[in-house]
């Protein structure tokens, strides 16, 4: 269906080709999976598919490729879209009219479909789709998993023979995320179609790929089997690296499958003691930094508060998770906490880091110090609580990482303290002053916004959806700079769906819904019991409390260090 | 406060003709007909100046509107022509007041406003001084007939779907539909994205007011603006969006050569038929000669175009009613017919009643016919709240209330 004959791509402004000499088939009919990790051509490749590369993105295409039988060199992407249906990261950019069934007959009337076939085609999409109770709301109503279906149903309509989906769930939360992938996956068994998905979060994908492509970064193109490929690729979900440690064969790809075959490493496990997924800092060392009681959000104009009465307590040396679905009032309870955004009722006390934080204000009562973030002056909260947004690049607006760095080094005006250079080398190093801020990849441009912020020195730290597009690489480092921030005795809360991250980086969880606070606890214990929270790990070796690969080896460790004894 | 007095009519009506709409079938009127009724209503208003045969007309506005109003959001503007209207008429009255044009022994003495000298050079006009009741009466009539045709306008847009009506535009116009149709869908993605910098400036204690905040606002949303105007343009690419069709080369330089002769055209041809002291060639024949050669590139570029609409909207007999009522309407205003002419515009000197004409009243009446000629609407879908939940929540806002 999809033939790529010696293709390479350069762009004019690198000199390295982004894909090179890449010879590949994909069948009718395959559900084909890309991986690798941030930056190494997974879009290149996918644009190339319906001829955007290099007709909309420009740079040089050598070699053909062929989609049904037709050259994308001859075929713009306009005359391939009858063949090639193409869905992007957020569904709400791709948008043309408003409501939903107008959507579905866009692409058919650009195709010139009669108008009878039209009427017909829009309802069995809608049926196909579960989208019928949907057909005449505004598309910018509806959830963030009803808006991509709907964009995956106005490609469908036209009845491409070959869908492309790149990072269809990056943006929704783990249930939206179902209910895309399920719909995906139903094309792929019933209509034959041809699917090519790129995901950053492939624990959620592989099980249904039949072919992965796996991009090393070198300009090259791994085409095979999903357990074969995943053998060696360096981008794999946790129940394959389970799979991988414990030496299955074959590799089982889905958590149903190691499960199967976990039984052996579940007994050996169930004697020994389970090593704590994250490093405990010292006890009795965690200073309250921040106290938060009754705080309750009400947007203008909204009957329902956002978040209804919320109470916090964060501690320093401490990392929090904040999970629950889109809208449940994540966001506002962090922009409450931080003093910027709305607050209607309760009051937040924060104890200033540093001078006074280390002057022994983990005694129980209101340190004499604390301060309302949401009546001092903007400059003040800063230096109380810094927040990086959901999207970081509403901070940057300068034209390179100096300029940014200097600035934000002006706005905090702290006498002593690192500079904001200082912190961006330490977290993420390598990152050149000259960059403009647009340029660089979403985890450098988060690493920035994260040094501009720190470079006030708040004592709490305030993330909210940072992983949103981040590959496994760049989440571990985020992991990594969380943990620093951690040990330097700050308090830090991240806001996410990913619950692999939160397994690996969170000591807390906090669980929201409706605007309430319904668990709050130790990681382990929030998500192991939780069927939509639960990591593969815990998945594939419950009862038994695992969360990651990391503890699984450990303990294996100790296990064998212990018999050689 | 209209919009629930029209409501109150829809069923106080409904309930008069018990089964009337029940028997037909409810379906959307074409745009197009709704247009040719309210821009035939409003050529008509423009013809009057007596003030019952206008606020007849407002009447009639408001009787069809509350027929055949739906419940989409769109269809709930129609209030805001109404307090535009009312703000077209005070200022008119207010300025007529303040720019004084002087008072002869006949007229009525109202109220005098301080009289400001204005230098030698500005003798033309007067500020204050005495202001005469056929002044003001007069500015009032005059603002209320414009103020009437706004509402025309605005009747227009309450009852046929904005978005369908750019549909019925001609093949070759549709690139101006489709530029329209994304930006209104953009606009308040624009509006969110700014709060969305504003709100986030804070977080960098950067200022949020005056002129050195607006760089740090404006170029993080130009920013965002653009790479989604970018995304976009890919996916609408990709969804086939400017298809080639089956035009040549040459068929689209004649559709070009074309149109540019006909805008000419038209140039002249309204200048000759304003400016008198032009040859008569200039004026009619000009104007329809541009029309035609304007109308002829627009049928060649729609040949080119090849594209289909989903659910276009038929043209049947209530379509011929409805735009009927008001081309008829809009005729018997124009044709002095079976009435004294002077009747349409009583004369303020001296002042008098105004009598209600016979046949402009019936012609007038005869445009509301539209109110139950044309189709019920549609009734509300899932798309906008049923009347039940919001009927809740005001109950549930009155307990927390009390």
């Amino acid at each position: 269906m999809i033939t790529f004959d010696h293709v390479t791509v350069q762009y004019d402004d690198t000199d390295e080709p982004v894909i090179g000499d890449v010879d590949l088939t994909v069948e009718e009919g395959e559900l084909c999976l890309v991986v690798g990790h941030t930056g190494v051509g997974k879009s290149t490749l996918l644009g190339a598919v319906n001829g955007l590369v290099p007709h909309f993105t420009g740079g040089t295409l050598y070699g053909t490729v062929t989609v049904d039988g037709r050259d994308t060199a001859g075929h713009p992407p306009r005359e391939l879209a009858d063949v090639v249906g193409v869905v992007g990261q957020d569904p709400l950019d791709g948008f043309v009219t408003d409501t939903v069934e107008e959507e579905l007959a866009y692409a058919m009337e650009q195709l010139a479909v009669p108008p009878d076939v039209m009427r017909k085609r829009v309802e069995e999409t809608l049926d196909l789709l579960g989208l019928a109770e949907l057909r005449h709301r505004a598309l910018h109503e509806l959830s963030g998993g009803q808006q991509q279906r709907v964009a995956i149903g106005s490609v469908l309509t036209a009845h491409p023979r070959v869908l492309v989906l790149d990072e269809p769930t990056s943006a929704l939360d783990p249930t939206a995320a179902e209910e895309v992938l399920a719909a995906i996956t139903r094309l792929v068994h019933d209509l034959g179609v041809t699917v090519l998905l790129a995901e950053h979060r492939l624990e959620r994908v592989v099980q249904y790929a039949d072919r992965v492509l796996h991009l090393p970064g070198d300009g090259r193109v791994v085409s095979g089997p999903p357990a074969d490929v995943f053998r060696t690729a360096g981008v794999a979900p946790p129940v394959v690296e389970l799979g991988r440690d414990a030496e299955w064969t074959p590799l089982p790809l889905s958590v149903r499958d190691a499960r199967r075959a976990a039984a052996p490493l579940r007994t050996r496990l169930a004697g020994l003691a389970v090593p704590a997924a994250r490093p405990s800092p010292a006890a009795g060392d965690r200073p309250r930094l921040l106290d938060a009681r009754g705080v309750s959000v009400r947007h203008r104009g909204q009957l329902l508060p956002a978040v209804r009465e919320a109470d916090v307590e964060l501690r320093g040396g401490e990392t929090t998770a904040l999970m629950g679905r889109n809208g449940s009032g994540k966001s506002s309870l962090l922009w409450a906490l931080q003093g910027s955004g709305p607050r209607t009722g309760g009051t937040v006390r924060v104890v200033p880091w540093g001078a006074g934080g280390a002057g022994g204000s983990g005694a129980a009562g209101d340190p004499a110090g604390a301060r309302d973030p949401g009546a001092v002056s903007a400059t003040e909260a800063r230096r109380l609580v810094g927040l990086v947004p959901q999207t970081p690049t509403d901070l940057l607006y300068l034209e390179s990482v100096r300029q940014e760095l200097d600035q934000a080094d002006a706005e905090s005006a702290l006498a002593d303290g690192p500079s904001a250079r200082a912190i961006l080398d330490r977290i993420a190093p390598g990152i050149d002053d000259a960059t403009h801020p647009r340029d660089l990849s979403e985890g450098q441009k988060l690493a920035l916004v994260l040094a501009v912020q720190l470079s006030a020195a708040p004592g709490v730290v305030l993330l909210d959806e940072p992983t949103r597009g981040l590959d496994y690489r760049a989440k571990a480092q985020l992991t990594r700079i969380l943990d620093e921030l951690t040990a330097e005795g700050r308090a830090v809360v991240v806001s996410t769906h990913d619950v692999e991250f939160v397994a690996r980086t969170a000591d807390r969880v906090v669980v929201m819904a409706e605007g309430e606070i319904v668990a709050d606890g130790p990681a382990a214990e929030v998500i192991v019991s939780s069927p939509v929270f639960a990591p593969q790990v815990a998945k594939v070796l419950a009862p038994l409390p695992y969360l990651t690969v990391e503890q699984v080896t450990a303990a294996l460790a100790d296990a064998a260090g212990g018999g050689g004894r | 406060m209209a919009l629930r007095t029209t409501a109150a009519a829809r069923s106080s009506v409904s309930g008069a003709l018990p089964g009337a709409d029940e028997r037909r079938l409810p379906r959307t009127l074409h745009p197009l007909a709704w247009w040719m009724w309210a821009l035939a209503l409003a050529t008509a208003v423009s013809r009057t100046n007596n003030p019952l045969l206008l606020l007849l007309v407002l009447a009639v506005l408001g009787y069809v509107i509350g027929m055949r109003r739906t419940e989409a959001p769109w269809a709930r503007g129609f209030k805001y022509y109404l307090y535009l209207a009312l703000t077209v008429v005070a200022i008119r009255v207010v300025f007529r007041a303040v720019f004084a044009s002087g008072i002869t022994p006949h007229d009525h003495f109202l109220f005098s406003l301080p009289h400001i000298p204005t230098p030698d050079w500005y003798a033309g006009i007067r500020l204050g001084g005495p202001v005469s009741l056929e002044a003001l009466l007069s500015a009032a009539v005059d603002g209320l007939r414009l103020a009437c045709m706004l509402c025309c306008v605005g009747a227009a847009n309450t009852l046929a779907n904005p978005k369908r009506a750019l549909r019925v535009l001609p093949g070759a116009l549709y690139e101006l539909g489709v530029a329209v149709t994304v930006s209104i869908s953009v606009a308040p993605q624009l509006v969110q994205s700014v709060q969305r910098v504003h709100r986030a400036r804070r977080l960098r204690a950067g200022r949020t007011k005056g002129l050195r905040a607006l760089r740090g606002i404006v170029v993080p949303v130009l920013e965002d603006a653009l790479e989604r105007s970018l995304r976009l343009a890919a996916a609408m690419d990709s969804r086939g969006y400017g298809r080639a069709g089956r035009a040549t080369k040459a068929s689209r330089r004649l559709t070009g050569g074309l149109l540019l002769a006909g805008m000419c055209g038209l140039c002249t041809g309204a200048y000759g038929l304003l400016d008198a002291g032009t040859p008569g060639f200039l004026g009619l024949p000009a104007l329809a000669a541009g029309a035609a050669l304007c109308v002829a590139g627009l049928r060649l570029g729609g040949r080119r175009v090849t594209r289909t609409a989903y659910r276009p909207d038929p043209w049947r007999f209530e379509e011929w009613t409805v735009a009927g009522c008001g081309v008829v309407s809009a005729v018997l205003l124009f044709a002095d017919v079976g009435y004294d002419a002077a009747a349409l515009n009583p004369t303020l000197h001296p002042l008098s009643w105004p009598t209600l004409p016979l046949v402009p009243t019936a012609a007038i009446l005869l445009a509301g016919a539209a109110g139950f000629l044309a189709p019920p609407p549609l009734p509300a879908t899932g798309a906008t709240p049923a009347p039940a939940p919001r009927e809740s929540a005001r109950r549930s806002r009155k307990a927390t209330a009390k």
